[in-house]
């Protein structure tokens, strides 16, 4: 989150709303190039582009930092001597799996592009702290020589999840993306005499994904290194095989300059590429990437996470939830979150029309006036709330001040991948939505930033959002927001299948 | 609209009468109108909840009056400026309660899933719009369940107790949805548990669905019905 000096107050009193609604990783996401995150042992990791391969830990996917470089446990702190020969003694662009329990990560080694090489790296954990932390030189797996139409940087590697065979493309903008098949035991290429294979053309950092049936390539377009001026993009095409072809969404093969636009610059994050996949499971997938340049961090590349979603055959790119004032709609039920109130109708209330006037002669009246009417706000009607904690329910929604919620990023109170904690309040109020104990729902007086008044807002692959709290009192079970019955909203265990813990959440 | 309804309600009652020639349901009222078609008189002491959880037996008030619209309010009103049935124990059948000229309470099984309080007052030559139906069960519990639901669908505002205690209240006018108000997790004791329920109507058809749901949200099976007092 980007918090400026004097909003970084002490724990004790920073329980506070941020009244920003733009939303970037906390604490230093400063990275370029950065693999695919990877969860060990509770942490999340990254590598990029510079000296050594620098690391970013979060402890929880919110917050980042820096923790040294990959080479300072290499032995001899740099590429091996092998895949020094086949490119050079820079360490750029890495990527990491997990196979069994063992890590791989490639990184590029470039030398006079396009003269360069992608090593391999093995090792046990990625904790720097653990005894067995080491990473050991597998030496060069691809490379390219300088003359051929390919510059071996920029690994992406992939696990087919229907026949678990592994993958690794690679290339930027001299000639090829190539593809090569590799061996899930050792890492290095299964056939490494087969002549690699051409997938795409003039681009960068690609990877492939696969879902229903599909396996998609993404690649950057566009210039890089150049800050607020780069333009990177990232952009994609699909294939039913893994091997390609893979066209665009106009039909053209990304071998001919193909590729339908997934994301783009977006407000003050310019240049958006490398994009890393995190499928957390439950039909909650987001990616990692990063802007070239963030211009509310003096314009350096950083870290970006975003939820992930589905629509039409084709990953799109989501953005992390804002600050603001919204309704909380049930996808199960279509009604909304509200106080368990009477309420008022917007407007105050009105004489039913009973039918048409009365028949006479002449033409018929002018109708009365009909004055926009303002919306209702809490403040209006809210002295007649009760004054203590309130039971939530669901109801048609109507604009009424019981209905509408801001919810706004609570600093310094820890987050999730890719976002702050949120609390949620019904507008105008400070009356905070809450977990109880009984594993139910409270509106409570006043909020206090204890976890059951912490939310989670991750959105879901069909656009949807889950709603979990931080915690239940008394409970170890992680529950959301849930629509037990068309009026009745819960805390309950998520189901992907269900539409019982989906919401959308909109402007009202 | 409301005309509409009571026309399809008329037909859907000639023809039901004579599918259910000879039974006793509600006969004593019916000289002037066919019997619910939706209704019967139980005849066995004990009746389960159906495949889907439904609770199909019930003790239904003759209606009482309701004034004024369906917010909460105005059906706390109604229900607190009448003496209300006993929330912990059941009425007899035929019992007859001191208002308005005398309201009767009648057993009813229903051969849906849920109770059409349309059919039943109808049948009975009594008002169905602006009106207040009390209705009383016990559900028999093999064991004390914890973490269980009672789910609901009222036409329209309607409140529920289990065991003496408010578990669910809805307001507004409201189309019976399954499931549509619900219960925080409660309580079924070991044995025969009371649910009352009043349902407000304003106008047009009205009815109700009740049943349990467990832990996972699933329908509970299983349960015997009765009316009889704990």
């Amino acid at each position: 989150m980007k918090l400026a000096p004097s909003l970084k107050l002490p724990v004790a009193a920073a329980l506070v709303a941020l009244s920003t609604s733009v939303l970037a990783l906390d604490g230093q996401p400063g990275i370029h190039d950065p693999s695919t995150i990877v969860v060990h042992e509770g942490r999340f990791y990254t590598y990029g582009t510079g000296r050594g391969l620098p690391i970013l830990v979060s402890d929880d996917g919110w917050t980042w930092r820096r923790e040294g470089s990959l080479m300072s446990a290499v032995p001899g702190g740099k590429p091996g001597p092998e895949t020094l020969a086949r490119g050079g003694n820079n360490t750029w662009a890495p990527d990491v799996i997990r196979l069994g329990d063992q890590y791989f990560v490639y990184y590029s080694a470039p030398g006079e592009q396009p003269k360069s090489a992608i090593g391999l790296l093995v090792g046990r954990t990625l904790d720097p702290t653990s005894p067995d932390y080491k990473w050991e030189d597998a030496g060069p797996v691809v490379w390219s020589d300088g003359i051929e139409d390919s510059n071996a940087i920029d690994p992406g590697v992939f696990r087919d999840p229907t026949d678990g065979r592994l993958w690794l493309t690679y290339g930027s903008y001299f000639g090829y993306i190539r593809l090569v098949e590799l061996d899930p035991k050792t890492g290095l290429r299964r056939f490494p005499n087969r002549e690699p294979m051409n997938i795409a053309i003039n681009s960068e950092a690609s990877i492939i994904i696969y879902r229903d049936g599909w396996y998609y390539l993404l690649v950057t377009h566009g210039s890089c290194c150049r800050g607020a001026t780069s333009t990177y993009n990232i952009r994609m095409g699909r294939s039913r095989k893994v091997t390609g072809p893979y066209l665009d969404n106009m039909g053209i093969d990304m071998l001919e300059g193909g590729g339908k636009l997934f994301a783009g610059s977006r407000g003050r994050q310019i240049g958006p590429g490398h994009f890393g996949l995190l499928d957390l499971g439950d039909g909650v997938q987001k990616f990692s990437l990063h802007y070239e340049a963030d211009l509310d961090r003096g314009g350096i590349s950083v870290l970006e996470i975003q939820p992930l979603l589905w629509r039409d055959g084709w990953p799109v790119a989501g953005e992390n939830f804002a600050a603001g004032t919204y309704t909380i709609e049930s996808a199960r039920t279509g009604t909304v979150l509200e106080l368990a109130v009477q309420g008022i109708p917007v407007g105050g209330f009105r004489p039913r029309r009973l039918g048409p006037p009365p028949s006479t002669d002449g033409p018929p009246p002018e109708p009365p006036p009909a004055p926009a009417i303002p919306d209702q706000v809490a403040e209006d009607v809210g002295m007649n709330w009760p004054a203590g904690d309130v039971d939530l329910r669901l109801a048609p929604a109507m604009l009424q001040a019981q209905q509408k919620w801001t919810i706004t990023p609570v600093a310094n109170a820890g987050g999730y991948l890719g976002s702050p904690y949120f609390k949620i309040t019904v507008a105008g109020t400070e009356r905070a939505l809450a977990a109880t104990a009984e594993g139910e729902l409270s509106a409570v007086r006043t909020f206090s930033g204890a976890p059951e008044q912490l939310w989670r807002i991750d959105q879901l692959t069909d656009g949807t959002y889950r709603v979990m709290p931080k915690a239940v009192p008394g409970s170890k079970d992680a529950l959301a927001l849930s629509a037990v019955g068309s009026s009745m909203p819960t805390l309950a265990k998520f189901d992907p299948k269900s539409d019982r813990q989906r919401w959308h959440i909109r402007a009202p | 609209m409301t005309i509409i309804k009571k026309i399809h309600a008329c037909g859907l009652s000639l023809l039901a009468m004579s599918l259910l020639l000879g039974n006793e349901v509600l006969a004593e009222e019916a000289s002037a109108r066919p019997p619910a078609p939706s209704l019967s008189r139980p005849t066995t002491p004990h009746q389960l909840v159906d495949a889907r959880g439904f609770i199909r037996r019930w003790l239904v008030l003759e209606p009482m009056p309701h004034s004024g619209p369906l917010t909460e309010s105005a059906v706390q009103e109604s229900l607190q400026s009448k003496p209300l049935p006993s929330l912990v124990s059941v009425p007899s059948e035929g019992e007859v309660v001191d208002l308005h000229g005398g309201l009767k309470w009648h057993a009813l099984d229903t051969l849906r899933y849920n109770v059409n309080l349309y059919h039943f007052a109808w049948a009975l030559s009594k008002p169905t719009s602006n009106v207040v139906f009390w209705a009383v069960t016990t559900v028999e519990s093999p064991r004390d369940l914890s973490g269980v639901r009672l789910a609901i669908g009222s036409n329209a505002a309607s409140n529920w107790w289990l065991n003496g205690e408010r578990v669910i209240a809805i307001y507004d006018d409201r189309q019976t949805v399954i499931d549509d108000g619900v219960s925080k997790r409660i309580s079924l004791k070991k044995g025969r548990n009371v649910i009352v329920a009043a349902i407000v109507n304003g106008g047009g058809a009205t009815d109700f669905c009740a049943r349990f749901l467990d832990e996972n949200d699933r329908p509970i099976t299983g349960l015997s019905v009765s009316l009889q007092s704990p």
